[in-house]
């Protein structure tokens, strides 16, 4: 499989035969990098006119895109990505903000377009509920299995077999 | 019951096991569209003008195509993929009289032109997205992308990638025949 | 020639590891000391035969031999020696060579340090490794043979690609396959212990230094990538939750609990069947890690379609070796039983709470980073589990466990003193609190109540261990009172020092990071977070095997000039591609942080600039934990003990 610019994510895009695969911390984004750098070169890139935003826009601006995902470099958000997409989305995120949209409507502009997968914080809904509860259920389970433990092993006393002189040595040695 | 919490690990590993199973079928990377089964959006683009016809009004509303089931195909002359489809879709226009709307993706005129006048025109109409805004409102998030539109103008089928012979028979074709 | 003879070394250490997994088992079972003892000189030479194929690959690299398929597709001739030889593991096939590499680097370890080791313990640790051998040379052999002609042979390779290229990244994969793969001998050793049933404070201290020094490595390899990934890819981040990290982060986190509960398994005999779990979990997940990457179910950006038959491979093996330890465990573990009281206020209690806590934030990892699968798998759409989810729900998670270490070094075991305990915290109390408010003025000279909470923590972990430092010194000659504390007291001491510097970094990394993302003709200056950007424009340079757009960025604050940046936009032609290389100007204060976006005709360029205040500390923390682990593996008390139950052990076979 050659690399091709600009291509259909979807299979054939970032990947290259050389580097997939690799079983290296985030070898596979930095790649997806590389190559939409070549596809951008390949696509027709037309510079618009500068949006300009107010202070409190730019903030909001900076403080949105980092929660979007770029659908081309799925492993990038919106503010890392140099994919041609995420800068059109960027801009068109620019605009919405400019016109005084809020985060939410942002965001439902993007996810009526390419759905929930635009959105790297998941929205809360039934088919979510046990993503966001998980964690905390999981240590829920977990510090109540330690209660437990701790009631039933609080009032029982060591037998004198369980200790071999060997470890009660270095018991003491660990208290001194 | 104490027996059983030690199970509890194996019968973990084996939902986990069975999921990745499934998991490896599918394509992770694949977005399905959430504009299935909704109005086609009403985007209007420029007419490319092709083969020298002249085409009146030069602007097109894409919603204004509606009374009879076609394909929108998104595609540009710099995408490698799309050349590998495009024989395909010069077959459905030529053997199956499938009316496809092309939108020319992020691309000059005359590329697009050049383009097809090299390979083909299977298209009933071409119309330019030049900045890539109508790919947005489509959700489209590379080339080639094709949907489905019904009679009613209605999207019934987006395919992610180069549209095969497969794909078409399996996803399309039903679709056109009964619309 | 010699790429036949490395798949003929590769051949030869598959019979070998059937023997080194066959022997112990049979002999095990057959009471043969013969057999048993076979599995030592089997693993010896199955590591001469690894070596052997890992020197042939890594020559035909160092010689460009493009007959060879893989290195026709990963080498160049322009490419400079140390990244020939660093490209060995620089693709799928060549990396789980030096998988097989590392697992057999281990495995002779353990022949040789494990001398000591009761004969049928150690036979049977070395059996498992050999099983585990057999089903990665198999992987390699039947799926990924990294010795397979090209035909016809090409002219010249493509590369390396270029994001490798980075002596970060060099020494990232190796460190980090000595964790994954070293957690196999705390697998194999729980595995021994369950087909024994020998499971004492003996076999936790056995135990004990191996999951050390693979959480030590471990450690180390995720620091270094997360500090590659800060360099190379540009936009200043050193932590993503991508699944391909948060792949090396779940086996951290169950080896950090396994270290933890070993403690409590070596010094109270408690928590058994605990541990062997564990022991077995944080294998399992380093296991998963391989598929999670190696497979594609979720990683996109790699065609999953190329060989779907890897993905299958490593799942089936996962299954089998899985499976097997967990069925062993359901049978085996119901009949360990300990006795003994444990209460909350003592080092066991914390060290419960400590894996309570660990436990669900590997819990938390794996949900997230499994979910949208979880969600694809049942048709209910595509969803993304990003960042923002993480931070979210791991904060309130790792948060009690920077309160708890604190505690470590205060509480005894047993019965811990509460009242006592608190009264010598106050001081390392004060000082945190101290550290907290006046650290960030010092050096952004503003504070937040987010950045002020986050060092407070960091600053509790580090200055509860300077405390103990302290203590033990205090009133004593230096010399004599730090030889009469073990290492093993240091090494926990600089562990939970590190995570206290980690947790700082974090927190003025997050809270004050500057950032500027903008286009600048040259000449034109830029202020960020009172510092003076001035973009002088670029020039060309030639490297060995790139070309590069090579930026200069001059730094001044209030009129004093203090770095010179040149960040470079690379080129590489042989692959083809474009590398952006940042540059960093940096203190344990700050980073000063400058990468070029895209060129424009006019000269001018679109610049990312950064200043991140403590952002050193986070990697600085995470060498720092490393180096608590190189301590902790040198006490003394391992090799003596392992000498003296030895020879109890020899008595009892004796008798």
């Amino acid at each position: 499989m050659r690399v091709i610019g600009g291509t259909h994510p979807a299979g054939v895009a970032c990947a290259s035969p050389n580097v997939a695969g690799v079983f290296v911390i985030r070898a596979l984004l930095p790649l997806c990098l590389l190559l939409t750098v070549a596809s951008a070169s390949a696509q027709v890139q037309r510079s618009r006119p500068e949006i300009p935003l107010t202070p409190a826009q730019e903030r909001q601006y900076r403080a949105l895109l980092p929660q979007l995902r770029c659908l081309v470099c799925q492993d990038e958000s919106l503010s890392d990505s140099q994919a041609p997409l995420a800068g059109d989305l960027r801009y068109e995120v620019r605009g919405l903000v400019a016109r005084g949209r809020s985060d939410v409507q942002v965001k439902r502009y993007l996810v009526q377009r390419y759905g929930d997968f635009v959105l790297f914080k998941p929205p809360f809904k039934p088919s979510t509920w046990l993503l966001w509860a998980g964690p905390f259920l999981i240590a829920a389970v977990a510090l109540s299995t330690v209660a437990v433990y701790l009631r039933r092993r609080v009032r029982r006393p060591l037998p004198d077999a369980a200790v071999d002189p060997e470890s009660l040595r270095r018991l003491l040695d660990q208290e001194r | 019951m104490r027996r059983l919490a030690y199970l509890l690990p194996l019968a973990v590993l084996a939902g986990l096991v069975g999921l990745f199973a499934v998991g490896l079928h599918r394509d992770p990377s694949r977005v399905p569209s959430p504009l299935l089964d909704k109005p086609a959006p009403a985007s209007t683009l420029p007419v490319l003008e092709t083969s020298g016809q002249v085409v009146q009004p030069p602007d097109m509303k894409l919603s204004a195509l509606r009374g009879q089931p076609l394909l929108v195909n998104f595609f540009a002359s710099w995408c490698v993929a799309c050349r590998d489809e495009h024989d395909f879709l010069l077959q459905l226009a030529r053997e199956h009289s499938v009316r496809i709307v092309g939108i020319d993706y992020k691309d000059t005129d005359q590329a697009a032109r050049r383009w097809l006048a090299d390979n083909g025109d299977p298209y009933a109409l071409v119309l330019a997205d030049r900045l890539g805004d109508a790919g947005i409102d489509w959700g489209v998030y590379g080339v080639p992308e094709t949907f489905v539109i019904d009679a009613a103008g209605v999207i019934r089928y987006k395919q992610i990638g180069p549209l095969t012979e497969a794909d078409f028979r399996a996803h399309v074709a039903p679709l056109l025949g009964s619309g | 020639m010699i790429s036949e003879l490395g798949h003929f070394a590769l051949m030869l250490a598959l019979g070998l590891a059937l023997v080194q997994a066959g022997a112990p088992l049979i002999g095990y079972r057959r009471r043969q000391p013969r057999w048993l003892a076979t599995a030592v000189s089997a693993a010896q030479a199955q590591f001469l035969a690894v070596v052997v194929a890992y020197a042939c690959l890594t020559y035909a690299f160092v010689t460009c031999d493009f007959s060879v398929a893989y290195v026709a597709a990963n080498d160049h001739t322009q490419l400079p020696l140390a990244y020939r030889i660093s490209a060995v593991w620089g693709a799928h096939e060549g990396s789980l060579l030096l998988w097989v590499t590392v697992l057999a680097i281990w495995t002779l370890a353990v022949s040789l340090f494990n001398r000591r080791l009761p004969r049928e313990i150690g036979a049977l640790v070395l059996g498992v490794l050999g099983l585990i051998s057999i089903g990665f040379l198999l992987f390699m052999l039947l799926t990924s043979d990294p010795f397979v002609r090209a035909y016809p042979v090409p002219a010249e390779g493509h590369g390396l690609n270029p994001v490798l290229q980075d002596p970060g990244l060099a020494m990232h994969p190796p460190m980090l396959y000595m964790g994954y793969v070293g957690f196999s001998v705390a697998f194999a050793f729980a595995i021994a212990a369950l087909i024994s049933g020998r499971l004492d404070t003996a076999w936790a201290r056995w135990t004990r230094p191996w999951t050390t020094a693979a959480w030590m490595f471990l450690t180390l390899g995720i620091t270094l990538g997360s500090w590659w990934a800060y360099n190379e890819l540009g936009w200043g981040g050193w932590w993503f939750w991508d699944p391909v990290e948060n792949a090396s982060f779940m086996p951290w986190l169950a080896g950090t609990a396994l270290v933890h509960s070993l403690a409590v398994t070596e010094k109270r005999g408690l928590l058994k069947s605990w541990t062997v779990l564990l022991a077995i979990l944080t294998f399992s997940l380093s296991l998963l890690g391989t598929f999670l990457v190696r497979s594609g179910v979720l990683v996109s950006v790699h065609a999953f379609a190329e060989d779907p038959s890897r993905g299958l491979f490593v799942l089936c093996f996962l299954g089998v070796v899985v499976g097997t330890a967990l069925l062993l465990f359901a049978w085996r573990a119901p009949k360990l039983v300990t006795e003994g009281e444990v209460r909350l206020v003592s080092r066991e209690g914390l060290l419960l709470l400590n894996n309570a806590f660990l436990a669900a934030c590997a819990g938390a990892v794996l949900l997230g980073t499994l979910y949208p699968l979880v969600i694809d798998a049942l048709q209910l759409g595509k969803i993304s589990v990003g960042p923002p989810y993480f931070n979210a729900v791991f904060a309130p998670l790792f948060v009690p466990l920077i309160v708890l270490v604190g505690f470590a070094a205060v509480l005894g075991w047993k019965r811990g003193r509460l009242r006592e305990s608190l009264r010598r915290l106050r001081w390392p109390a004060a000082v945190a609190v101290l550290i907290a408010a006046l650290l960030p003025l010092a050096l952004v000279h503003r504070n937040t109540l987010a950045v002020a909470a986050g060092c407070l923590l960091g600053a509790w972990a580090l200055a509860t261990a300077l405390a103990e430092i302290v203590r033990r010194l205090r009133g004593r000659e230096w010399l004599p009172a730090l030889a009469a504390t073990s290492r093993s007291i240091w090494g926990m001491t600089a562990a939970h020092a590190g995570l206290g510097l980690w947790a700082i970094g974090v927190a003025l990394a997050l809270g004050f990071s500057a950032e500027r993302d903008l286009r600048l003709a040259p000449g034109a200056m830029v202020n960020v977070a009172g510092y003076q950007f001035a973009f002088q424009g670029t020039e060309q340079v030639q490297g060995p095997n790139y070309s590069a757009q090579r930026g200069s960025v001059l730094v001044s604050y209030n009129g004093e000039t203090i770095a010179q940046l040149h960040p470079e936009k690379r080129n590489y032609p042989a692959a083809g591609q474009v590398m952006t290389e940042s540059a960093v100007s940096w203190n344990l204060a700050r980073d000063l942080y400058v990468s070029l976006g895209s060129g424009y005709d006019d000269g001018s360029w679109s610049l990312r600039l950064y200043v991140k205040p403590g952002v050193r500390l986070i990697w600085l923390g995470g060498v720092l934990m490393f180096c608590g682990g190189l301590l902790a593996i040198s006490d003394r008390r391992y090799r003596l003990a392992m000498r003296a139950t030895a020879a109890v052990a020899d008595e009892a076979v004796a008798a």
